[in-house]
């Protein structure tokens, strides 16, 4: 029993090192331009659809590296014909032009890759178990856990120790401020929404060699980076990861108990935060 | 002059409403149409008045009109097969709902307050989806038909004959549309438009603005709860798709579309978007694309919808 769930704490940890990857890039847009990101899922399915075509010339590896770079140019252009023109605006706008251009993601994957779902081949020795004594993991999961660590800490560093980093926490705070002392605030913004989405074009490889390619992969996996935001709190980068790991850890622990509430199990965890913590865990009041 | 315009506006769209299943025909539509249109717009102006008249952004009303479908849909299927009695629970059951989920939320404002009515809307979606053994998951409800209204005296074959749901959908439309209007014209509705234009100075008038916040999203939920248990009897079926968020974001472009600060306008918009939907999905596969694109554009030219524009030239 210990055994079964410790398996099973593991094993939330890294679906919540992936539903935190997913949020946090969801999170910086929203910090910074306020936009909700309903798109979030589309581009994660473009980095997978990506890397799948790009594997026969790259290999796995070139493919990991090019394809979220790939993804975040693509969004750096959305944002340039598109989101920019809506700020300021009621966060209305933004929420159904992102709304929209999820249905049209889906729809030109579909078109593209075809609705049946694909094969992701990683490589054999990643796709092997590691030990069949203990409890079934394969070294595909550890590396992912690995990855997002790096990933994560390589995120804060550039926001703690770059200066773009540095401009973007700034500007989440106040971006009047940050303007008036002659940052360039759109080519900011752009840069930043850059950011978010090669972290969801990086979510988007991952998940596809843990669960394949579909056109609608993203849409299971952004209702619990919502409910990792909220959870964690708006406004918070650290917040949201913690909010990621937690709910990870929560859907994986009562899968052990009651295999069929470990969905549920972290929207009744998100009614508890907005009850004693409307804020979120780490989130400061007031701030929306 | 202007209650006469308006007055003249509401005669024009109740008379062109009670003629549908006579004018819809003859340009090429058809009843169902009709009454797709009513439902949807019923349930776009219940979200308009959350949206447009208290100015609080809800992205989760799918969930209260699927959960009236979905009621209303089990009511006759298991428990009792009368239509006005499974409308009566599907529309309690998504007020219900709503009174429960509301305090949680009446707190929160702007770009949160859409966040987690999204992330709610989407528990009732996974109901939906994993309690086959009740709603039959993925496949939705069917094998379950509505009931002819039985008035004693009387019977209206809502079942068999088009027209005669069209006119039952359209009774509950008005009656709904009616208690709305009047809501909003009593102080009640007042104070909700001052939370919409100020509600600091709200706050500071003594008005409990997050009570107002949950009483007007109960309200809009009760309405919406309305159109879906008659969604649900429009078509004999209900599947979890009439609750998942996508419908949500209909809902929403069709206010837009409209005009948000109108009573009329989600009508209008619902009828465009319908109409669209109706003729794109005949024509290509790829609709999904083409109904984003809408989105997209609504978004970057009318962001003011049809009504805005007209109020907006008459001033000028």
């Amino acid at each position: 029993m210990t055994q079964l769930l410790l398996f099973n704490i593991f094993n939330g940890l890294i679906i919540g090192a992936f539903y935190a990857l997913m949020a946090l890039g969801l999170s910086l847009i929203l910090n910074l331009s306020g936009v909700i990101n309903f798109a979030h899922g589309g581009f994660l399915a473009i980095g997978g659809y990506l890397a799948y075509t790009l594997i026969p010339y790259l290999g796995f590896w070139g493919a990991l590296v090019v394809s979220p770079f790939l993804t975040a140019f693509i969004g750096v252009l959305v944002e340039r014909v598109l989101i920019r023109r809506l700020y300021g605006r009621d966060p209305l706008y933004s929420l159904l032009l992102t709304f929209g251009l999820a249905f049209m993601i889906e729809d030109g994957t579909r078109f593209i890759w075809g609705a049946q779902s694909l094969p992701y081949h990683i490589p054999t020795w990643l796709a092997a178990p590691l030990s069949r004594q203990y409890f079934f993991l394969t070294g595909y999961r550890v590396f992912m856990v690995l990855l997002v660590t790096a990933v994560v800490v390589g995120l804060f560093v550039i926001l703690n120790y770059t200066r773009l980093g540095i401009r973007i926490r700034a500007g989440t705070l106040d971006l009047e401020t940050v303007s008036v002392l002659g940052v360039n605030v759109r080519i900011l913004r752009n840069l930043n929404f850059g950011l978010g989405i090669y972290l969801a074009g990086l979510s988007g490889v991952l998940a596809a060699g843990m669960l394949g390619l579909q056109p609608t992969v993203g849409d299971n996996l952004i209702m619990p980076s919502f409910i990792a935001i909220i959870v964690g709190g708006l406004g918070s980068l650290p917040g949201t990861l913690a909010g990621g790991l937690l709910i990870g850890v929560a859907s994986g622990v009562t899968s052990v108990y009651f295999p069929s509430a470990s969905e549920a199990v972290i929207y009744v965890m998100m009614a508890a935060v907005l009850i004693v913590r409307p804020q979120g865990l780490l989130g400061e009041e007031g701030r929306f | 002059m202007e209650w006469k315009g308006k007055l003249a506006a509401d005669f024009l769209v109740w008379v062109l409403l009670l003629g549908v299943p006579y004018w819809l025909p003859l340009v090429g539509g058809y009843v169902e149409l009709g009454s797709r249109v009513i439902i949807y717009a019923l349930a776009a102006m219940a979200l308009n008045f959350l949206l447009g008249f208290t100015g609080v952004l809800s992205f989760g009303h799918a969930a209260y009109f699927g959960l009236g479908a979905y009621c209303t849909a089990i009511t006759i299927k298991y428990l009792y097969p009368s239509t006005p009695v499974a409308m009566l629970v599907g529309i309690v059951t998504a007020t219900a709902a709503a009174a429960v989920i509301g305090p949680m939320i009446a707190r929160l404002r702007g770009v949160y307050f859409a966040m987690c009515t999204i992330a709610f809307g989407q528990v009732f979606y996974f109901i939906a989806f994993r309690w086959s053994s009740v709603t039959g998951g993925d496949d939705g409800l069917s094998a379950w038909h509505r009931i002819p209204l039985n008035f004693g005296f009387a019977t209206l074959d809502i079942l068999n004959s088009n027209k005669a749901f069209y006119y039952f959908a359209l009774t509950a439309f008005a009656t709904c549309a009616a208690a709305m209007a009047f809501l909003l014209s009593s102080p009640f509705g007042r104070t909700l438009l001052a939370i919409r234009e100020n509600e600091r100075r709200a706050r500071f008038l003594g008005i409990p603005v997050d009570r107002h916040i949950w009483a007007s999203w109960v309200i809009s939920c009760l309405f919406v709860g309305v159109a879906g248990a008659l969604y649900a009897l429009l078509n004999d079926f209900v599947d979890p798709r009439a609750l998942r968020w996508d419908q949500s974001g209909n809902f929403v472009i069709m206010a837009v579309l409209g005009g948000m600060r109108s009573f009329w306008g989600p009508l209008i918009g619902a009828a465009i978007f319908i109409v669209l939907q109706d003729y794109v999905s005949s024509v290509t596969q790829n609709w999904m694309s083409f109904i984003g694109l809408f989105f997209v554009l609504v978004v970057l030219f009318f962001p003011r919808g049809v009504l805005g524009i007209i109020r907006r030239k008459a001033v000028t």
